[in-house]
């Protein structure tokens, strides 16, 4: 499974996705009430267990965090050049 | 101001009328003068009364943060009418509850949540109109009653005054939900001279200024949230509204780049500013108060607040949505006595009661008693619960609120709270009835019977365990309770821990036995 599908299916498994199929890559988990709060706390902590990649709080953004496209190309960034990362 | 008949929508129109030009909000990238949200909020008024919005009528807002929830709240005062903010985060047959108990005229929501309202509101007999701001799937609002787009409904409604003025004061102004341990939500019915009253009291405690720039990070459908907009609009301040602290980088962000000089928060909130390590890049030298509610406020973090905002005045206080708030605890106090939650605010009295009514002496655990214009004209439509609630007070015609909480005066009449006469579990600074997710749990099919629990929890506060007794030959694992929990319930009250048995404990009288579960 690539980063995508990864990404995809732990937020599917762990969260209330109303309509898995149609979760789109760019639907952000905020607005659609998916992810709140403590959820963004599992959700970094699954980034670091499965990607090995460490997110600094002031990386907790919706920039980086908030659909499942910020998500992978976030850690897609992480894992290929650990020095640069989208800071707030 | 209207002196003659203060009203609360008079926050805003004399507001506006001083300060037109001023920003009153900042939301969602959006920046608010006083002048436009009152203008606005006249035009939705009128769109409501348009629709068939009558005098006391409810007007349920379904909603997260946004500019469209603060506009509805005025409008709807202006349209003479009662406002229900509810928790965006509610299913739907919890909406549907909500709408029929309250029986709501009108509805206004956005169209992210569709797949919620859309099934609550055809159940729902008593709608005239359903207000979407936001897109919308049209084939699947149609069937609804009075279905309008919020800017089609505003686009051609008069904005330069609200509609003919008719409540008095002892009006109600709004319908507050709260849980209960049943776990049918009640509608706590406050009038307009409650929450004047409550504004007023507050906002001298908090010494706030029209200078003030306030955050809320929390759901207006809580009132500790929704007065930071009433207290903010009393003052001509400035408020900042976030839609949940969900990123704290983000919301620090705002909170610097703004100059908030008021931060509300919970211990959920606290306790993870107390987990990140990059504070100190942030300037917080704007922060002239820190407030906490809704829990106890550890005396570990009142020390990382007082590291945190070294400017701020931290304040340790306590309430209940029938009356708004109870105690607050002066700043300069809470080294001395952190635990305290104080005293009674301005214009409130509290004594403490034994199980004869009697009343009790310093350093006496009993049940605490509010007494003001601030408690609650009782719960809609619930005339059992109420009278547990209110009951006859010194002055003849009065009601003083029996709160349901143990506490003890120290002997300068300092206040402690000891716990709740009921078994609320309080979670993340959100209430959740054991009952409720009970009922949730056993209509899971596979589930026999349930018990939940609340235990303690770093960060949470307390954590929702559930014990679940399957029937027989049905095999689940806790993954499949928590997936059909989050089907039925609001994500704070899905149970952490799930916990499967063979039976649980039973009474004599075959009701489950909660205690010796941990």
């Amino acid at each position: 499974m690539n980063t995508a599908e990864e990404i995809r299916k732990f937020i599917t498994t762990n969260f209330y996705v109303a309509d898995t199929a149609k979760l789109a890559e760019d639907a952000s988990f905020l607005e659609q009430g998916i992810i709140d709060s403590t959820g963004v706390l599992e959700v970094v902590t699954f980034l670091e267990e499965k990607f090995g990649i460490v997110v600094a709080d002031n990386e907790m953004l919706p920039e980086n965090l908030d659909s499942v496209r910020n998500l992978t190309a976030f850690v897609e960034r992480k894992r290929s050049s650990p020095v640069v990362a989208k800071t707030g | 101001m209207n002196n003659a008949i203060p009203l609360l929508h008079d926050y805003l129109i004399e507001s506006a009328r001083r300060l037109p030009e001023k920003i009153a909000l900042v939301c969602q990238q959006q920046r608010l003068s006083y002048a436009e949200l009152d203008a606005r909020s006249n035009a939705l008024a009128h769109a409501l009364v348009r629709r068939g919005v009558e005098r006391g009528d409810r007007v349920v807002v379904f909603a997260d943060n946004t500019v469209e929830t603060v506009v509805s709240f005025w409008a709807t005062l202006k349209a003479n009418a009662v406002i229900a903010i509810v928790n965006p985060l509610m299913k739907a047959d919890k909406l549907t509850y909500l709408l029929n108990d309250c029986r709501a005229v009108a509805l206004i929501t956005d169209g992210h949540l569709t797949p919620i309202f859309a099934d609550a509101a055809a159940k729902s007999p008593h709608l005239k109109t359903v207000i979407i701001s936001g897109t919308f799937d049209e084939s699947r609002t149609r069937d609804l009653p009075g279905v309008v787009a919020w800017g089609d409904a505003l686009a051609s409604e008069s904005r330069g005054a609200p509609p003919a003025r008719r409540c008095i004061d002892i009006d109600l102004a709004a319908i507050v939900y709260t849980s209960g341990s049943t776990g049918d939500p009640k509608g706590v019915m406050l009038t307009h001279r409650n929450m004047l009253t409550a504004a007023t009291s507050i906002t001298s405690y908090l010494e706030n200024v029209e200078d003030d720039v306030i955050l809320s990070v929390l759901p207006m459908s809580f009132d500790y949230s929704l007065y930071q907009m009433i207290m903010a609009f009393r003052m001509g301040a400035r408020l900042v509204l976030e839609r949940s602290f969900t990123y704290p980088a983000q919301v620090l962000k705002v909170l610097v780049d703004e100059g908030v000089t008021g931060f509300p928060g919970v211990p959920t909130i606290f306790a993870m500013l107390a987990e990140m390590k990059t504070l100190a890049q942030y300037d917080f030298s704007k922060i002239r108060y820190v407030t906490n509610t809704a829990a106890a406020l550890p005396v570990k973090h009142i020390t990382m607040l007082s590291d945190l905002f070294p400017k701020a005045a931290i304040y340790s206080m306590y309430g209940l949505t029938e009356c708004k708030r109870c105690t607050y605890l002066p700043p300069k106090y809470i080294k001395d006595k952190p635990t305290s939650v104080g005293v009674a605010i301005p214009n409130t009295e509290l004594w403490i009661v034994g199980e004869d009514d009697r009343k009790l002496g310093p350093n006496e655990v009993g049940q605490l008693v509010i007494r003001g214009a601030t408690v609650m004209k009782g719960y809609w439509d619930k005339p059992e619960a109420t009278a547990k609630k209110l009951r006859p007070g010194p002055v003849p015609g009065e009601f003083v609120l029996y709160t349901g909480d143990y506490a003890r005066l120290d002997e300068d009449g300092f206040l402690y709270f000891v716990g709740r006469m009921d078994d609320i579990i309080k979670s993340r600074g959100e209430k959740v009835a054991p009952k409720e997710v009970e009922n949730a749990l056993v209509n899971i099919p596979g589930v026999k019977e349930s018990a939940v629990i609340g235990v303690p929890d770093a960060i949470l506060g307390q954590a929702v365990k559930a014990y679940v007794v399957l029937e027989k030959g049905v095999s689940m694992s806790d993954k499949d309770i928590v997936r059909e929990c989050q089907r039925r319930l609001e994500n704070f009250m899905i149970p952490k821990h799930v916990v499967f048995v063979d039976d649980l404990p039973k009474t004599t009288t075959g009701k489950i036995k909660k205690t010796g579960l941990t």
